[in-house]
């Protein structure tokens, strides 16, 4: 049995895509087999981020138009066994995605033997965004600590609560999880920035992680690898943390403290 | 503000504000989208009850959501022609 995740915010620029591909990798290093799916059709992005983009022949929308199999279009990562990409398309229109079409993918998927599949969904709350939640079995929600973030997040749970399948069908309703990204202990600490107990009191859903905020980000978007490779950063201990948590371990919360530099510190800088 | 605070760089703790105002929106937007978005219909209704007794413009009705404590308030306020 295949699990459906999917990775969402409302909100564009938050992060889902750094999530999506920093989940889907770590999923993978612990040995499970994982797919990870772009559905931002005519924005694809993802490609970029897994570093594979020259080596996408075939999309997510040539396979559900049946001009590609799903053995074509899926692309091997080069830092990960057991992770395979499925990239959007660059052309064609956001209607190209179909329920049954999305459906059909995801079961092919479940048959070739995945243990996960991760949904990156495109912003917004339009036909993209409600065909990466339609099937999912949990769903990270990624929000900055920010207000329109905040919001947006609210709104795209209650997309979640009443368009997926688990909810239509009045099923287990679909797994949630709160992943704070782009977080600033120092701004926290200081009060010019919501805390992630603050985020999470609003949105009431439990707490996946919180990534902090870091130019390790940007250094491994530059070279197209996720951020959870980025050894010893504090991101990818997070992202790290935050997988060992999805898979029901216990990590106690790292990197949302703020200690104040001592002077000596100070003044000599460093970071 | 003081020259002080200037030079020593004071920060504004402003997480509170947006905390209390997520809290508002967020409660108002989860009781369903039936929320303040009744506001405009209402509007249009009392301009036309008005219009029966006082000659107005409908730009003259201001109809504002506000929240007092624990209550929400719908606040309205007609501006009445001016009596020359």
């Amino acid at each position: 049995m295949a699990t459906i995740i999917t990775i969402t915010s409302g909100k564009g620029g938050v992060g889902k895509t750094t999530t999506s591909a920093s989940i889907a990798s770590g999923l993978a290093l612990r040995g499970l087999k994982t797919a990870v799916i772009d559905f931002d059709v005519g924005l694809r992005n993802l490609d970029l981020i897994m570093g594979c983009e020259r080596r996408v022949v075939y999309d997510f929308v040539n396979v559900i138009q049946g001009d590609a199999n799903l053995h074509q279009a899926l692309i091997k990562d080069k830092h990960a066994d057991n992770l395979f990409v499925l990239p959007a398309s660059q052309t064609r229109d956001k209607d190209a995605l179909t329920e049954e079409g999305v459906e059909k993918v995801l079961k092919d998927l479940e048959h070739q033997g995945f243990d996960y599949i991760v949904c990156d969904s495109p912003a917004g709350i339009e036909h993209g965004a409600v065909m990466a939640l339609t099937f999912a079995d949990e769903a990270i929600v990624v929000t900055n600590p920010e207000v329109s973030s905040v919001r947006d997040s609210d709104r795209i749970l209650g997309i979640i609560q009443s368009k997926s399948r688990r909810a239509i069908e009045g099923r287990e309703p679909v797994k949630e999880h709160l992943l704070v990204t782009r977080y600033s202990p120092k701004r926290a600490h200081e009060g010019e920035m919501l805390t992630y107990t603050d985020i999470q009191e609003l949105l009431r859903i439990p707490l996946l992680g919180v990534i902090p905020e870091s130019e390790a980000v940007l250094h491994a978007s530059n070279q197209g690898i996720p951020a959870i490779h980025q050894k010893d950063t504090p991101v990818a201990d997070a992202y790290l943390d935050a997988i060992g948590r999805f898979l029901g371990e216990t990590h106690p919360l790292r990197f949302v403290d703020y200690d104040k530099p001592g002077l000596l510190k100070r003044l000599f800088g460093g970071k | 503000m003081s020259w002080l605070s200037h030079i020593f760089g004071e920060k504004k703790a402003t997480a509170s504000v947006a905390k209390e105002r997520l809290q508002l929106i967020i409660a108002r937007e989860r009781v369903g989208l039936s929320g303040p978005d009744f506001l405009p219909d209402l509007q249009k209704d009392l301009v036309a009850v008005i219009s029966k007794y006082v000659k107005i413009n409908p730009e003259d009705i201001k109809v504002g959501l506000e929240k007092q404590g624990n209550f929400e308030v719908i606040e309205v306020n007609i501006v009445l022609p001016e009596i020359r």
